[in-house]
């Protein structure tokens, strides 16, 4: 482009100055750059080396999903007087701390459960991820440092000008089933320690917290309504791990959470258990339910579905979408760059003709 | 309103005028803070995150930390603040050297030295050689003995020759005791901005003579920010100081202009805070019918029995918040700074840089080279533009004889030099027209040869061309000219100056020729003009064949006319005109009046013609960019048969039988009217025809058109692609680019004089050529290089680009606020729409600003669809960039409802894989949040045409980024995030539920993709297909491809350095049918022949069009 020029500028190129930009790749925009086009071989390839990953991926993980042995059991209504039909009846007797709340419920377990078998607790429509709820808690406090502010635990911060601790939504709806296990004569001992996550005993909740001037343990309710669970007193909130737990809010409103672990033994196939439920928790309200449930773990967790499932289906869509622009291809074969089909040429051409 | 400045007075001059300190600066110290900040503020984008941020100071609706808004906020407005301060600061420096400079001054008759802000009005400033000159000064006296001086104004107007200014007539042979002594009084003007006018007088007090009122002009005064040169010392009195000057009252800050995607960007944050505003509503009532129906069944809530009177809006607040990262703080940032870069890429260009002028390429505002890939309509200059404004004598034709006819070179004809020999009367006659009768003025330079300095290029033509013949102007002093005649010397004294107007079009000197005594008026100026006043029985008809003829050749002409004056009659003209010169009032009026007196029964001797050399490569830039879908009109100061020429000689215009070109004329706005309806109805009539229908009016039609039918002219501006415009005035250009403008067409206007300025500033666009003109256009421009041939790539490749990217950014930059907006509302129908927001307040801040800004950011830095030569081939490509293709509501619908796709791909696979046991709040934050990074990741890869090294870096560094950022944040005890990111990437679900994500929210959209390009392509597909063959092909395919353009190239060559003599033939037996011929359509045919070349915007492209979308 300069070719014209140079001739008549290059002496006055060495009087003045010269202002010529300087050359390098980036400010010419002359990086080398590639330019990967979506050509039929590449897309039907890619497509179908997806489709090839995912299905087997699909499979592992269903298996691993159905290797999982799990017994489901929701006992909310199981464990209620069958006379109480209004919402309002079944409230009152799950409050009313006079009466016996004990209910046995039987699990037959359908295929060997290899130790360990978790104990979970599942509540559903309980909304632990409610803007109340989840900020309903101070981790100054729990952790032991100096607390700045209990603004946040409101309206669950002080009872009697004192604070509570722990304060807030979360501690005070702590969840207080219990269940205790049978089988045959002997009792199956739950373990529930080791439940929480080891980061959060050692680091969110302290060693000297003891629970002070908390609501459910008045049981007279001077410190107002009780809510979820009584907690001990003389224990650390550190080793209180049903709380820990519990203090994890769930992000969706159903959830489970682990309430312990057999660990000492299997459980067979067919083997009877038995279950002794106190139900004390009020889900009667919100018209949750609650669930027991018997759970051994894959490499992959708990028993779901969803993500064999959902390689599968991607796996065999993709598949068929390359099987398809195949099909297309062969019946539709474009040639490449083919100028012809530009629009303005044909006009063109299609004017010279006409 | 008149001031009064009394010369080296202070007593007298009334003190209350402002002392000379300049100030530029926008702020001062105490009113920094406020006034920036109402500044930033009353921009719409600024309110509104002001307000997200007041909200969110209150805690009982705030989602996350205030700091998420706040800190970014801070930033920007911090960021702009100090740049503005920077800024603002360098202006005060500049002021405070300029304030605090020594001047000389003379104060009570002793010259003292005092800074330049202290000088006052009426003082006396004496000024030295290379003195920048402090305040706008009345000339008194200087060191050269005729009383002139020189000085540069490029400060003020751009041009770098030298003016002379001269002392008034009174003060001349002043001895410099004299002027520190001597008082008067000025009489001028209140301050005003205009640099060429300075309607004032002076008058001497005794012991003076000659103490009547005499004129001053422009020419006696010395403008502040001007340099004197060439002359020992000059003293002048003080008039206007500080602010109050010609420069000070004509600085202002320009408008800034606002892009086409700019104001849709505008207008989508708009509609995205109208839905915004729905979603908060329907979610804000959702959540308020939530907490009334579940109120007392949640008793581990707690609600309070009694609400408090607010309730009722803190769910819609809590949502307002929640989503206001959907408007992203960032945008205009990351938009501001990349096309800062867009604007570097064309100073850096390498191909825009010319060479022979030294010049590159220079984008002054930086904000909008995205408007110039969308322009529609150019509208451009004449001269100099199109033009290489090289001016050169061909030819002149003098009393019915043609000289230079035979040669193309009058210098070189024989018979020419032969008359000049015999000295016959006519011809000298002539001669000394083109010597005498101008503005140049003659140099000698160091090695004794003369040089002209001349404002006109026409005029400097005109004196070497006399020069080689022979008749040489030696020296100009005062009044007093010399000329060398074939060894002679000849002396004149120049005794009045009947200055050029625009109205005029004419200029005369009256001379008295010293070997004589003799009296004489020489005239030059347009044809129209001078046949006016020509005496009877002049050879009128002779000279306009003439001049029809070189017009036809698309050369310059000009008329010349002589008159003997006698004594009598020119002294008492000369008190005419005098007083003409001197009146306060309406001086120019009484000027041309007072001129027409004297300019009368002429004798006409003949034309001058002078060729402008068309400058390179222009004919192929016009047809590149008219097939790219680009209207074009000429606008010029020239007569309509020059423009015809130049217009066919640069594909501007097309002869027939491709082209048709109707004329508009008439003489009275009925007159007017019927024309424009006719030619309506030819274009209506002809539409379906594959004719470059033309159109050509000139000044005078245009006026009346455009004040009384201006609807139907606008209809037809409309109707027609290209347009010229003859003998147009400077505002008469703005006004037919703002007609365009008000059609909602992007327009860009391109000149090289001060006489495009008004146009420049006026259109969308406004480039400047840094021409020989003088750089006033260039920087009154948004952009300047030094040749024509570099607006196509310009527009084609940066502008192009720019538009291409920032579409790109600006959208992506919404749409990825949006991903993380629509996640946070499913979520809310999960939580109980309670405005839990599932992302902490960090993730969200870093989300917009680190963790998706760098990909998107390089890949809008170095992205190109298409090879920068594929767009140079193939330019009507152009035409996806034209008409906001690329970012309007439908493509952003696109993009929209990509990111609620993407939104639910996400939230799905999150919310199903993590159920049940794993359902742990921030474990699954953190999973969404990776989900969204890495499909933002996959999608910037999947949009990007051209992978450079620094986009895979971007990308890819990016996530690692991401990663070793939540890394660190999961390593402290305190944030919230404690472990989460080594529990979560410990997980092969993690990476299993990712893998889906990225599969499944990006395999639709490149299967819609590859169908789309491969089976319903656009252009823009098949020429990224036709890149990928071989390179040898391409090139092939694109020269049969572009064959029209291919021929124009060639015709260039064939054609280089006589661009008009194939036109000749046969356009001199139709072409001149225009002129004559009244009011009516006239076709223009020439026997060049070009294909058709479909060019318009209806045809080109409908077919990809539709599949575009």
């Amino acid at each position: 482009m300069n070719g014209a020029s140079s001739s008549e500028g290059g002496p006055n190129n060495l009087l003045k100055e010269s202002k010529r930009p300087k050359y390098t790749k980036f400010t010419q925009q002359e990086l080398p750059a590639c330019k990967p086009l979506l050509t039929p071989g590449w897309v039907m390839a890619t497509f179908m080396v997806v489709g090839i990953v995912f299905i087997p991926i699909g499979v592992v993980t269903l298996l691993a999903s159905n290797s999982v042995v799990e017994i489901v059991h929701r006992y909310d209504m199981d464990c209620l007087p069958p006379t109480l039909a209004t919402k309002t009846d079944r409230v009152n007797w799950v409050q009313n701390s006079l009466v016996d709340h004990r209910c046995n419920v039987t699990l037959t377990v359908p295929k060997r459960m290899k130790r360990p078998v978790y104990v979970y607790y599942e509540l559903t429509n309980f909304y632990q991820n409610h803007r109340r709820y989840v900020k309903s808690r101070n981790d100054q406090q729990l952790r032991g440092d100096s607390v700045t502010s209990l603004d946040s635990c409101k309206p669950l911060a002080t009872g009697n000008g004192q604070p509570i601790v722990p304060c807030g939504l979360i501690a005070w709806s702590l969840f207080n089933d219990t269940f205790t296990f049978a089988s045959g004569a002997g009792a199956i001992p739950v373990d529930n320690t080791g439940i929480a996550w080891k980061s959060d005993v050692d680091s969110k909740f302290g060693e000297n917290v003891k629970p002070s001037n908390f609501p459910n343990n008045n049981s007279t309710g001077a410190l107002g309504p009780i809510g979820g669970k009584a907690l001990n007193a003389n224990l650390p909130l550190k080793q209180d791990e049903d709380l820990i737990v519990w203090m994890r809010t769930a992000a969706l409103p159903n959830f489970r959470k682990l309430w312990g672990k057999i660990t000492d033994r299997d459980l067979e196939a067919g083997q009877v258990v038995n279950v002794q439920i106190a139900n004390i928790y009020n889900t009667y309200s919100f018209k949750g339910s609650k669930k027991l449930v018997l759970s051994t773990t894959s490499w992959l967790g708990g028993k779901n579905s969803f993500l064999g499932i959902a390689y599968l289906t991607v796996g065999l869509i993709c598949m068929f979408l390359a099987l398809v622009f195949f099909l297309i291809h062969l019946k539709n074969p474009r040639p490449l760059g083919d100028t012809s089909y530009l629009s303005w040429n044909k006009k063109n051409s299609d004017r010279s003709r006409s | 309103m008149k001031r009064f400045v009394y010369i080296n007075d202070r007593d007298r001059t009334p003190g209350h005028h402002c002392c000379n300190k300049v100030s530029n600066t926008k702020y001062n110290i105490f009113n920094f803070i406020p006034k920036n900040l109402w500044e930033q503020f009353s921009r719409f984008m600024n309110k509104y995150f002001l307000l997200i941020a007041i909200l969110q100071l209150w805690p009982l609706i705030t989602p996350v930390s205030p700091a998420s808004t706040w800190g970014p906020l801070i930033v920007i407005f911090a960021v702009s603040a100090t740049k503005e301060a920077w800024d603002d600061y360098g202006r005060y420096c500049s002021d405070k050297e300029f304030n605090e400079k020594i001047v000389w001054v003379v104060k009570k008759g002793v010259k003292t030295q005092i800074q330049a802000q202290e000088i006052e009005v009426g003082d006396l400033v004496w000024l030295y050689e290379n003195d920048e000159i402090p305040c706008d000064v009345v000339l008194l006296g200087t060191s050269e003995s005729v009383g002139l001086c020189y000085i540069e104004t490029s400060a003020m107007d751009g041009e770098t020759d030298l003016k002379t200014r001269v002392t008034p007539k009174p003060c001349v042979g002043l001895t410099s005791a004299e002027l520190l002594t001597h008082k008067g009084v000025i009489e001028c003007p209140e301050p005003d901005r205009d640099i060429l006018r300075f309607d004032a007088r002076l008058r001497l007090f005794p012991p003076f003579i000659d103490n009547d009122f005499h004129p001053l002009s422009i020419k006696n005064t010395l403008l502040q920010s001007c340099y004197l040169r060439n002359t020992e010392w000059a003293c002048g009195v003080a008039v206007y100081t500080g602010n109050e000057t010609k420069l000070g009252m004509s600085k202002g800050v320009a408008e800034p202009k606002l892009t086409a995607a700019d104001a849709m960007l505008d207008k989508l944050t708009t509609a995205i805070f109208i839905f915004q505003v729905v979603v908060v509503l329907i979610l804000g009532v959702a959540g308020n019918i939530w907490n009334n129906y579940e109120k007392n069944k949640v008793w581990y809530l707690r609600f309070p029995k009694q609400s408090e009177w607010y309730d009722f809006f803190v769910i819609p607040l809590r949502f307002e918040l929640l989503c206001s990262i959907m408007i992203p703080i960032s945008v205009k940032v990351s938009l501001d700074l990349a096309k800062s870069v867009y604007s570097k890429y064309i100073d850096w260009d390498l191909h825009m840089y010319d060479q022979q002028t030294n010049t590159p390429a220079v984008a002054a505002n930086t904000a909008i080279s995205e408007d110039l890939g969308q322009i529609e309509y150019i509208l451009t200059d004449k001269t100099g533009t199109l033009t290489e404004n090289v001016m050169l004598f061909k030819r002149c034709c003098i009393h019915g004889v043609y000289y230079g006819n035979e040669s193309g070179d009058a210098l070189t004809d024989q018979g020419l030099k032969d008359a000049l020999l015999e000295k016959v009367p006519e011809v000298v006659k002539f001669m000394l027209i083109m010597t005498v009768n101008n503005t140049v003025v003659p140099h000698l330079s160091g090695n004794g040869s003369l040089k002209y300095q001349a404002q006109s290029q026409d005029e400097e033509a005109l004196v070497q061309a006399a020069a080689q013949l022979h008749m040489v102007l030696s020296s100009k002093k005062g009044t007093f000219v010399e000329l060398n005649f074939l060894g002679d010397i000849l002396e004149f004294e120049m005794l009045n100056v009947l200055d050029f107007t625009s109205d005029r079009k004419r200029m005369s000197v009256v001379v008295r020729d010293h070997s004589t005594g003799r009296l004489h008026l020489l005239t030059k100026g347009a044809d129209e003009t001078i046949f006016r006043i020509v005496r009877a029985g002049e050879p009128v008809q002779q000279v306009a064949d003439a001049i029809d003829q070189y017009s036809q050749l698309g050369l310059r002409t000009l008329c010349f006319a002589w008159r003997d004056l006698d004594e009598q009659e020119y002294t008492s003209w000369a008190i005419t005109f005098n007083e003409a010169s001197a009146s306060m009032t309406e001086r120019e009026s009484k000027i041309a009046d007072a001129c027409q007196l004297l300019e009368r029964d002429l004798e006409l001797l003949g034309a001058s013609a002078v060729e402008d050399k068309l400058q390179d490569a222009v004919p192929d830039t016009i047809a590149s960019l008219r097939k790219a879908g680009i209207n074009f009109w000429l606008l010029t100061g020239d007569k309509q048969t020059t423009a015809i020429q130049i217009a066919l000689a640069c594909n501007f215009i097309r002869a027939e039988p491709e082209g048709q070109l109707l004329s508009i004329q008439g003489s009275t706005s009925n007159d007017v009217a019927a024309s424009i309806e006719r030619v309506l109805e030819i274009l209506r009539i002809r539409s379906s025809e594959s004719k470059d229908v033309a159109f050509v009016i000139d000044g005078f039609t245009l006026e009346l058109a455009l004040k009384y039918e201006r609807e139907a002219f606008t209809e037809l501006a409309l109707l027609i692609k290209t347009a010229l415009c003859c003998r147009v005035t400077p505002s008469q250009k703005a006004e037919l680019v703002g007609l365009v403008k008000s059609c909602d067409y992007r327009t860009l206007a391109i000149g090289d004089g001060g006489n495009d300025v008004k146009m420049i500033q006026e259109a969308h666009v406004g480039v400047g050529i840094s021409g020989r003109e003088g750089l006033q256009a260039a920087r009154a421009a948004d952009y300047s290089f030094g040749k024509f041939k570099f607006l196509k790539r310009l527009i084609l490749v940066h502008g192009r680009y720019s538009y291409n990217r920032t579409a790109f950014l600006a959208q992506y930059s919404i749409y990825k606020s949006l991903v993380i907006c629509f996640v946070q509302i499913l979520f809310s129908f999960l939580s109980g729409v309670s405005g839990t927001s599932l992302f902490n307040s960090l993730s969200l801040m870093a989300y917009n600003v680190v963790y998706t800004s760098i990909p998107v950011m390089v890949t809008s830095l170095l992205d190109k669809d298409l090879l920068e030569k594929t767009v140079m081939e193939h330019p009507e490509i152009l035409y996806f960039a034209q008409a906001g293709r690329l970012i309007n509501p439908s493509t952003f619908a696109c993009w929209f409802i990509r990111s609620i796709f993407h939104a639910i791909v996400v939230f799905v696979v999150t919310v199903r894989v993590y159920a049940y046991d794993k359902c742990e709040m921030v474990e699954m934050s953190m999973v969404a949040l990776s989900g969204c990074i890495w499909l933002q990741a996959f999608l910037v890869l999947i949009e990007t045409n051209s992978f450079t090294v620094c986009q895979y870096l971007a990308v890819w560094g990016n996530v690692v980024i991401f990663y070793v950022l939540n890394f660190i944040l999961s390593l402290s005890k305190h944030a919230g995030m404690h472990t989460i990111m080594f529990r979560v990437c410990g997980d092969p679900a993690y990476w299993f539920s990712l893998l889906l994500i990225v599969v499944a929210g990006i395999g639709p959209l490149a299967a819609i993709k590859y169908y789309r390009s491969t089976y319903s392509p656009n252009a823009i597909n098949m020429l990224q297909l036709l890149e990928r063959q071989d390179p040898i092909a391409v090139s092939l395919e694109a020269s049969e491809s572009s064959s029209s353009s291919a021929r124009a190239v060639s015709r260039t060559n064939s054609s280089h350095g006589s661009v008009y003599e194939p036109l000749l033939p046969e356009s001199l037996k139709s072409g001149i049918a225009v002129a004559s011929s009244d009011n009516f359509l006239s076709e223009v045919s020439s026997s060049d022949f070009l294909p058709f070349s479909p060019n318009s915007r209806t045809p080109l492209l409908n077919h990809a069009m539709n599949n575009n979308k």
